[in-house]
């Protein structure tokens, strides 16, 4: 090649590595730490990294020095200081190459963070042993002081740079308080702080790894809340790349000095090098294990021990600190090949065996083939329980610490470091706000990601079909089901080298909850097709009642009533839509004016929508039309049927209280949506974890809101109840003055009577729904009220065989006890009804549910 | 003896202390007055009644009682709903809205101390070698409690039976979205199909015991640090 005069490209030398390539894969992996976890971890972290790696290196470093006094081996000039050297050097786990096989193996998060960190302070342990090593073993004579000063030195750089970390990050949050109008340099903040603590951290000889980390994970918390969202994005992306590229650079020197440089093999160092590697190491986490266990809220299991152990690759960093031994140093080429050797070794053979081996140790632990679905579905629910539990009673010790300083934090560090008005920056949050909204909106139309099944979906479920399922299908549905339940404890978003950080799953979750808990909230709302539909054209009942009562009207009134059956099969079915239509209205209105969260409302009720237009496609073709047009969709609706001219007074009238008992039933409907709107918004805010005052104040006026929207429901199921029985009772009335005019027969009180009996023993059920719900929540609510004695007199087959012989005038009085035993029902049920809103609001909804059942 | 002289007994017991005989039968008289399960909890294996003097480690009751109390934001002594929903991890745990029901039965809306620890007991581990008590009632941590705990998770109407639709909500909470309906129908199927055995299209509390006889379930259903 022209251009580099023929020169091995291969050219890594101290300056290049240290200064450029290590920084950007530390200041990554301390950015997107996760912090919780890492701190929750911290003892076990700091235990493997400085105790781990100091077993390590001087284990493989005293072995080696021992095989080195076999005279065979021939290698009897590397003296104890260089074994030592290069045991540091050897016992380097590498982040990069450990995660990634992580991510593959699907792990517990401990486990996770535990390897982690200790991938990540080894580093900077390693890289203070190494010049203390390298110190050592260029002097000929090593003093035990040298030794006792070199321990110490050991600390103070590390402390050393953990103040340094922190001092720079401190002054970068603090900086991007201040860059509201710059935008475009927030970024370059962080970086450059960062690297200035790197590099004055080497230049006081701190630990400058232990510097930039400490910075990143300081910042981080501060920086993200006050730089914009899109600064935000631009530093994320650019970490991750910036280390992406480093590391590709590392490998590929490490590539080309494979080939190029001049290599010392060794058969004898090289194989115990490996040998001595891989004991020492399952030997450290076996030992360390035992004894971090019994102060660990989870202990280690065997298996984690063993992929914890196993999964000790070596990396670029090994390489590098062996690449860069001084040429002058005796046996350099020894050292780099042996870790050569190592690294590829360790990253393709045990890199590529670990996951089959750590599958065999599942397998055999819990042996699949043998257990039923039901033990699968079980035990992973009692898995998240327990990890629930265990939530919920706070793994113990941490609290303390965090507590503390979370108070600090409130008290101090946000007011100095975090701009206090900050319009844009909540953006940050709103956006995230915003985002669930929409996913949620979705979530209502189409089920992108489907809650629990709702009502509807299951009642339309045929009976079960007792099908036999073949083995196969079995295995493929364990198959399924282990691959898509949500493992436990996978929860918060761990480190991943080469994405983002992501939380999918999370929202997942969040999502699923808030629509189950809006489903289960509207769970009158799903009635809005079949139950409405049950209780207005009741096919058994209230469909040949109907007629009937028509047919007597039209009789008195001397009319035709030939064509009636034509007009109450166009009337029934296309009720449903235009009332329907009318419903939204109400819904509309009840929407309080209000903040933010409004446009979301908006669109739900537009994707709410969606359905009920599909039920007016089946409900009649001619209607469908109509709901375009939804301000005119009542009138428009009305004249197919006034073609027929059959619509007396008396039935419109017929007709308006119909529509008017439908407009009760759509408000409560729509009170009920609103409410379980209200508790959605209520869910969703609180949840969105901001403790802000704001949002609280939010929270609170949303409950004071929703407290009205209960009341409201109170009122109308009141209402509602009333009519309902008003309904057939003015049916009656009218029956009753026009008997003054004519001269009724007995033929025609009877009907009025069986409806006014038909509509007393739904009273009656309605009332027994209550008072057993009422028994079932509390016995108090009933206390002082006794139902009408009309209550529990009920023989309905025989009562009507008696109405058939009674005379005229005793069917009269029959009318009149009739009404007046409803009436005191309905008094009775009213009272009820007072006495559960007073004492527990909170089974209204189930009051709801019951008049629907009764009805 | 009202619950806050309890926890303030036990908060004055703070971890390990000595009590002598006496003290240990008025501590003992305390507590059994009102819930004795909450010193088997309290107790492990320190108190030898046997020996004259008696250790108590009353940690396990004492961390409970802070984290209760860090739990309980405005100090009102009990435990509501929201407080529950508040902990970040059990609101990204697909099955925290039901672990939190089954902290309020019957409609409750507060949850005291007391309470809230004898829930948490039925998590403790078994103990290895139990006393040989011939009429001692069953313990709350025994296997089958554990099971009714993870048998109520699911029982939703409390009609002692999972029906299909029970089964296939928790189902579908558990699992990821890729899983369409269908297949979570049929495996709820066959999960019913499974274990059914009178035919009643639902799965009792007896067969829900059947189903997970070979699971250890004393393991799986139990806290460590709460032994």
């Amino acid at each position: 090649m022209y251009s580099v005069h023929e020169e091995s490209p291969a050219v890594l030398t101290t300056d290049v590595f240290f200064l450029y390539l290590l920084p950007p894969i530390v200041l990554d992996a301390g950015y997107f730490m996760p912090t919780r976890l890492f701190f929750e971890n911290c003892g076990t972290v700091l235990w493997f990294s400085v105790v781990g790696t100091l077993w390590n290196s001087i284990g493989i470093g005293i072995s080696l020095f021992g095989i080195c006094q076999i005279e065979a081996f021939g290698i009897q000039d590397i003296n104890l200081q260089e074994n030592l050297l290069f045991g540091t050097i050897i016992s380097t786990v590498d982040p990069v190459a450990v995660l990634a096989v992580f991510e593959e193996i699907n792990i517990n998060e401990q486990l996770y963070i535990v390897v982690f960190g200790e991938s990540l302070y080894n580093d900077a342990i390693t890289v203070a042993l190494y010049s203390l090593f390298k110190y050592i073993s260029q002097m000929d004579q090593v003093d035990s002081i040298d030794i006792f000063l070199g321990t110490a030195d050991f600390f103070v750089v590390g402390f050393g740079g953990i103040m340094f970390g922190l001092l720079f990050g401190f002054v970068a949050a603090f900086t991007t308080r201040f860059t509201a109008n710059t935008r475009e340099l927030e970024p370059v903040f962080v970086f450059m702080y960062s690297y200035l603590a790197y590099l004055l951290a080497e230049l006081f000889s701190l630990s400058s790894i232990m510097a930039i980390v400490t910075c990143a994970l300081t910042m981080k918390y501060y920086v993200e809340e006050n730089v914009s969202q899109r600064s935000c994005t631009t530093i994320r992306h650019f970490l991750k790349m910036w280390s992406s590229v480093s590391e590709t650079l590392i490998f590929f020197f490490l590539g080309v000095t494979t080939v190029t440089s001049k290599h010392e093999w060794n058969w004898a160092y090289i194989g115990f090098t490996l040998i001595f590697c891989i004991v020492w190491r399952g030997l450290g986490v076996l030992v360390l294990a035992q004894i971090i266990n019994n102060f660990r809220t989870i202990p280690f299991t065997f298996k984690d021990q063993f992929s914890m152990a196993y999964g000790g690759l070596r990396g670029a960093i090994c390489f590098s600190l062996a690449f860069l031994l001084p040429d002058t140093f005796p046996r350099r080429n020894l050292f780099t090949t042996a870790a050569v050797a190592v690294i590829i070794f360790t990253v393709f053979i045990q890199g590529i065996t670990i996951r089959p081996l750590i599958d065999y140790l599942n397998v055999r632990r819990t042996n699949r083939k043998l257990m039923t679905i039901n033990v699968e579905i079980h035990s992973r629910a009692m898995e998240h329980t327990i990890a629930g539990i265990e939530d919920l009673c706070g793994q113990w010790s941490h609290y303390y610490w965090k507590d503390k300083f979370k108070k600090i934090n409130d008290r101090f560090l946000r007011k100095v470091l975090i701009k206090d008005n900050r319009p844009q920056s909540s953006i940050v949050s709103l956006y995230k706000k915003l985002e669930l909204q929409n996913a949620l909106v979705l979530l209502d139309s189409n089920g992108g990601i489907s809650g629990a099944p709702s009502l509807t979906s299951l009642q339309e479920q045929k009976p079960t079909k007792r099908e036999t399922f073949l083995p196969e299908e079995v295995w493929s549905m364990q198959e399924l089901l282990s691959k898509n339940m949500y493992k436990i404890r996978e929860r918060t978003l761990t480190y991943t080298r080469h994405s983002l950080p992501n939380e999918t799953r999370t929202k997942e979750i969040l999502l699923r909850r808030h629509s189950t808990i809006r489903k289960s909230m509207r769970k009158a709302g799903t009635w809005q097709t079949p139950a409405a539909a049950k209780y207005y054209s009741l096919p058994p009942t209230v469909q040949n009642l109907q007629p009937r009562l028509r047919l007597r009207k039209y009789s008195l009134t001397g009319d035709d009533d030939g064509d009636d059956d034509i007009a109450s099969e166009i009337n029934f079915p296309p009720a449903r839509p235009r009332l329907q239509l009318r419903a939204k209205e109400p819904r509309r209105a009840l929407q309080p004016p209000r903040n933010k969260l409004e446009t979301v409302n908006e669109v739900r009720t537009d994707s709410r929508r969606t359905p009920m237009v599909d039920y007016e496609n089946r409900g009649g073709s001619a209607m469908s039309e109509n709901s375009k047009g939804r301000g005119t969709g009542t009138k428009r609706a009305l004249t197919p049927m006034r073609q027929f001219g059959l619509f007396n007074e008396q039935g419109l009238k017929n007709k308006e209280k119909e529509d008017q008992m439908e407009m009760e039933e759509f408000r409560q409907e729509a009170l009920l949506a609103a409410i379980s709107e209200k508790d959605a918004n209520i869910a969703l805010l609180e949840l969105s974890s901001s403790k802000k005052k704001k949002t609280q104040d939010e929270v609170t006026s949303l409950k004071r809101e929703k407290d009205r929207l209960v009341q409201q429901l109170k009122q109308q199921t009141q209402n509602r109840m009333k009519l309902m029985a008003d309904n057939y009772e003015d049916d009656h009335l009218k029956s009753h003055s026009d008997q003054t005019n004519h001269k009724p027969s007995p033929d025609q009180i009877i009907p009025p009577l069986l409806d006014l009996n038909q509509n007393r023993s739904k009273l009656k059920l309605y009332i027994g729904h209550l008072t057993a719900l009422c028994q079932d929540r509390d016995p108090k609510i009933l206390q002082g009220i006794a139902p009408p004695t009309s209550y529990h007199h009920d023989d309905r087959a025989a009562w009507e065989e008696e109405l058939q012989k009674m005379s005229l005038e005793q069917l009269e009085a029959e009318l009149e006890k009739c009404e007046k035993e409803s009436a005191e029902l309905q008094e009775y049920a009213n009272t009820v009804l007072q006495q559960i809103a007073d004492h527990c609001p909170d089974i209204l909804e189930q009051v709801v549910n019951a008049l629907e059942e009764s009805s | 003896m009202e619950t806050d002289q309890c926890t303030l007994y036990y908060k004055s017991k703070t971890v390990n202390s000595a009590l002598s005989r006496t003290e240990w039968i008025q501590l003992k008289e305390v507590l059994s007055f009102h819930d004795w399960k909450l010193v088997t909890l309290a107790l492990p294996k320190s108190c030898h009644l046997s020996s004259h003097q008696i250790t108590v480690s009353s940690s396990h009751i004492c961390r409970l009682y802070d984290r209760f109390h860090a739990l309980d934001k405005d100090d009102k002594g009990s435990l509501n709903r929201s407080d529950f929903q508040n902990i970040s991890e059990l609101a990204v745990n697909p099955l925290g809205d039901r672990i939190i029901n089954a902290f309020f039965p019957d409609g409750m809306d507060l949850i005291d101390f007391n309470s809230f620890v004898r829930i948490l007991a039925r998590f403790r581990p078994v103990d290895q070698n139990p006393k040989k008590e011939p009429n001692a009632p069953e313990p709350i941590n025994s296997r089958v409690n554990k099971l009714k705990f993870a048998f109520q998770l699911y029982d939703q109407d409390k009609d002692g039976k999972i029906s299909k639709s029970e089964l296939l909500q928790v189902l579908r909470m558990m699992v990821g979205v890729q899983v369409t309906e269908e297949q979570l129908e049929s495996i709820t199927d066959r999960t019913i199909q499974e274990a059914d055995l009178d035919g009643d299209d639902a799965i009792s509390f007896e067969e829900f015991k059947k189903s997970l006889d070979k699971v250890d379930i004393e393991h799986k259903m139990s806290i460590r640090f709460l032994r």
